[in-house]
């Protein structure tokens, strides 16, 4: 395997971490309003993510700065051409991180509302949007000889780009009641089962509907030999075990599920545009690839040994940051430190 | 609109707007970690009030440059996506590793030690924010890293139009970054100390009371400022020398020195006629400048005009002259700042060692203000030595004006702009609103620790 390979792998990685661990953080974000009938129950949803979610968010930023560091040009071409996307999108995430910063720091109820609506904001926001980035990287976009994109913003909400953003929206939200069914207990925990089951039906038909038009609209799936057509058909079981789980009210083996669900559906995707990075749907020569874009040999060599070493750290320390918070987080739980 | 000036200005406002906050980190982060290793050494309950006061000050400015933050990443890609193509080989390489290595540190065990007070040891809980502290600085060694390749290319080739790595020890032992990366810490460090003596000043001057913290505070303040200024002073100097060498066109943008001088005077104020290359009022301080340079009384510093037919025979024909009016006032405002804190902080220390800081009353009524002071410094020390650079980007190899996105409109320019500026304007209200609240509110200080929330 050549490193160019071994970068997407990494980035692919990076991405489906990013999905997996802030997935659930965007889904507490927008059940938020919802689940907590009180000041103090949505503290304690918060308190759920509290130690987490900054973290979590660095898997974007590793993979931001990955794709920058091995695959340049793509870094280049999606960030200047999906450029009014990305900026709605930094602003829901500045808004987010600010407000759960933020949101406990003054006891005022209208302070703290105000916070928690524009958690709820930024956190409904990335997923819409990373869903349609993604789906525009697969079903291509109109770039030119010199891998600059040429389109605008409306080329990118097209059907097949918005029913992926409505997918990664309602899994995302069904991961989030997962994750808090597992850390909260009653009443709230009664709520988020409620909210999960009345989800999952939304997120099945949405999310196949997605992968069904996929099918029809790129060619994601001819690319997918025998072997790897049982990771679509893994996350696609994962889904329907999540809802039984639900429905048995076994917190645990949901989120486990809707989690399976979401990295399986990632590694579908990229293994679906492997070895392409953005597909250009003006000249399919066009298209960016893990050779036309990337880095040099030697930078990815370089970069290969640093991840070697510190991706494990990074998974062993974060690792134990979610064992030092296990359990859940009850009317008791010291919220602030 | 020239879509460079605008993607130029979106640069300027989101950059310097994020340093507002990183040096607090960088320094505060250390010190809290020193304060809560001493409450875990001696056991002593003011320390852990100390760490408690500081450390929700820091939360709060840590959020506002985590979130900023991203920004920055983002906006290579976005703005200047011909520059990201032509140096990403290189340049992607330490953002890539400051992600990994100090991003993901510092932002887990921080959330770690934020709510895990009663969940560790507190041993463990003080080796918590030492990590943070550690990552906080790593981030600053790496992008650092990048930013000295922008000053000094090194490590490198240019093979198929591109600039490619040849060296990544190259990389991390570029000596610009080792005469840089001092000076970045250790005005970090003097940020924190200055923010501790204002807001021990207002608590003793304006509140009068609980004093114990807050006079302990003042004395933490007063060594680390006086540490991290001298430092900071110091390390400019060195960097300053090293300029004159690498890049004279800064130095002498700087000084607004059109004419090569032996010796050279320094200006201690000019005004700048920037159309005709020359100064219509200049008091200088004879020799002074050669004395900086080079430690002696004499010594050839170079003029803007020379460097300039110097970079014409060398690069071709162009302008090579950056904005000097902007250079030269961000020069002075840096230095001036800086050394207004060092007179400031041995003032404190000497009133700290005498014990006449309880009748201070005119330094400590005016000492909260001081508290901008190395936010002025530091904004104008990076406006001065970006804007200096110009017209360079990544100096000698590619222009800024050939570094922006070709696809990114004027009017989608414009509408980042003032989404940030709008955006980052509410922001830094509710910003100072809460700084100020918990630097002001006493009900905290007395707070036993763990407390759930009202």
């Amino acid at each position: 395997m050549d490193l160019n390979t071994v970068w997407f792998i990494l980035i692919a990685v990076l991405f489906t971490g990013y999905f997996f661990l802030e997935g659930f953080d965007y889904g507490v974000g927008i059940l938020l309003p919802f689940l907590g009938k009180d000041e103090e129950e949505r503290g304690r949803i918060i308190a759920t993510i509290g130690p987490h979610w900054d973290a979590n968010e660095v898997w974007l930023i590793t993979a931001g700065g990955a794709m920058f560091a091995a695959f340049p040009n793509w870094y280049a071409t999606m960030f200047s051409g999906f450029y009014m996307a990305l900026l709605l999108m930094l602003v829901a995430l500045i808004t987010r991180g600010i407000a759960i910063e933020f949101r406990n720091k003054d006891i005022r109820p209208k302070w703290r509302s105000t916070w928690d609506w524009l958690i709820f904001g930024g956190s409904l926001v990335p997923p819409l949007l990373w869903g349609i980035a993604m789906a525009n990287l697969l079903l291509g976009t109109p770039i030119d000889a010199d891998m600059t994109y040429i389109g605008g913003f409306w080329n990118l909400l097209n059907p097949y780009a918005l029913v992926s953003g409505l997918a990664f929206l309602a899994i995302f939200t069904l991961h989030g009641a997962a994750f808090l069914s597992l850390k909260l207990d009653e009443p709230v925990l009664d709520r988020a089962f409620t909210a999960a089951r009345r989800i999952w039906p939304a997120a099945l038909v949405v999310g196949f509907f997605a992968f069904g038009v996929g099918f029809f609209v790129t060619d994601m799936y001819e690319r997918l030999g025998v072997s790897l057509g049982l990771v679509p058909i893994s996350a696609g079981a994962a889904m329907l075990a999540a809802g039984w789980f639900i429905r048995k009210k076994q917190g645990g083996w949901a989120f486990v599920m809707s989690g399976i669900c979401i990295a399986f559906s990632s590694i579908t995707f990229f293994v679906g545009l492997f070895p392409r990075l953005m597909v250009s749907n003006l000249n399919p020569e066009w298209s960016l690839t893990i050779y036309n874009a990337s880095s040099s040999p030697y930078t990815l060599k370089v970069m290969t040994i640093v991840a070697a070493i510190f991706v494990p750290l990074v998974l062993l320390y974060q690792g134990w940051s979610y064992y030092v918070f296990r359990g859940r987080v009850t009317r008791d739980s010291k919220l602030e430190y | 609109m020239d879509p460079v000036i605008l993607a130029r200005l979106q640069f300027t406002i989101t950059c310097v707007y994020h340093f507002f906050f990183v040096p607090l980190t960088l320094g505060l982060s250390i010190l809290l970690a020193l304060m809560e290793t001493m409450y875990v050494r001696t056991g002593n309950e003011l320390y852990k009030r100390m760490t408690k006061f500081w450390g929700k000050l820091f939360l709060i400015n840590f959020a506002m440059g985590l979130v900023t933050g991203i920004v920055m990443e983002f906006q290579f890609g976005m703005n200047w996506s011909e520059y990201s193509r032509f140096v990403g080989d290189i340049f992607g390489a330490p953002l890539a590793i400051e992600a990994l290595l100090a991003f993901f540190l510092e932002s887990t065990f921080l959330g770690i030690w934020i709510f895990g007070w009663d969940r560790l040891s507190p041993r463990m809980h003080a080796a918590t924010i030492w990590i943070v502290a550690i990552g906080a600085n790593l981030s600053a060694f790496w992008i650092l890293i990048a930013n000295s390749f922008m000053q000094e290319p090194v490590g490198y080739a240019i093979e198929n139009g591109r600039a490619v790595m040849t060296s990544f020890f190259a990389l991390l032992s570029n000596p610009h970054l080792w005469v840089q990366f001092p000076h970045v810490i250790t005005s970090g460090l003097t940020t924190a100390a200055f923010f501790i003596l204002g807001i021990s000043a207002y608590q003793l001057f304006y509140k009068k009371r609980d004093s114990e913290i807050f006079l302990r505070s003042f004395k933490w303040g007063a060594v680390a400022g006086v540490i991290g200024i001298s430092m900071v002073s110091l390390t400019g100097h060195s960097q300053a020398q090293y300029m004159v060498e690498t890049q004279p066109m800064k130095m002498a943008a700087g000084e607004a020195l059109w004419e090569t001088e032996d010796p050279a005077d320094l200006s201690l104020v000019t005004i700048i006629d920037e159309d005709q290359h020359r100064n219509t009022f200049d008091i200088r301080i004879p020799r002074a400048l050669s004395l900086l340079s080079y430690n002696r009384f004499d010594g050839e510093v170079q003029g803007i005009n020379n460097i300039q037919q110097e970079y014409e025979a060398l690069y071709g024909p162009g302008n090579y002259i950056p904005p000097v009016t902007v250079s030269y006032w961000s020069f002075r405002a840096m230095v001036g700042v800086g050394s207004l804190m060092l007179l400031l902080a041995f003032y404190a220390l000497f009133l700290m060692l005498t014990e006449r800081l309880p009748k201070a009353n005119f330094f400590l009524r005016w000492m909260p203000f001081a508290i901008a002071l190395p936010i002025i410094g530091t904004s104008t020390g990076w406006i001065f030595t970006e804007v200096a650079r110009q017209p360079w980007i990544v100096f000698g190899i590619m222009r800024t004006e050939d570094a922006a996105s070709p696809n990114v409109t004027v009017s989608m320019l414009l509408t980042s702009l003032i989404v940030y500026t709008l955006l980052y304007g509410v922001l830094i209200v509710v910003d100072i609103y809460l700084l100020a609240k918990y630097a002001k509110d006493e009900t905290q200080i007395n707070e036993s620790f763990g407390d759930a929330v009202a």
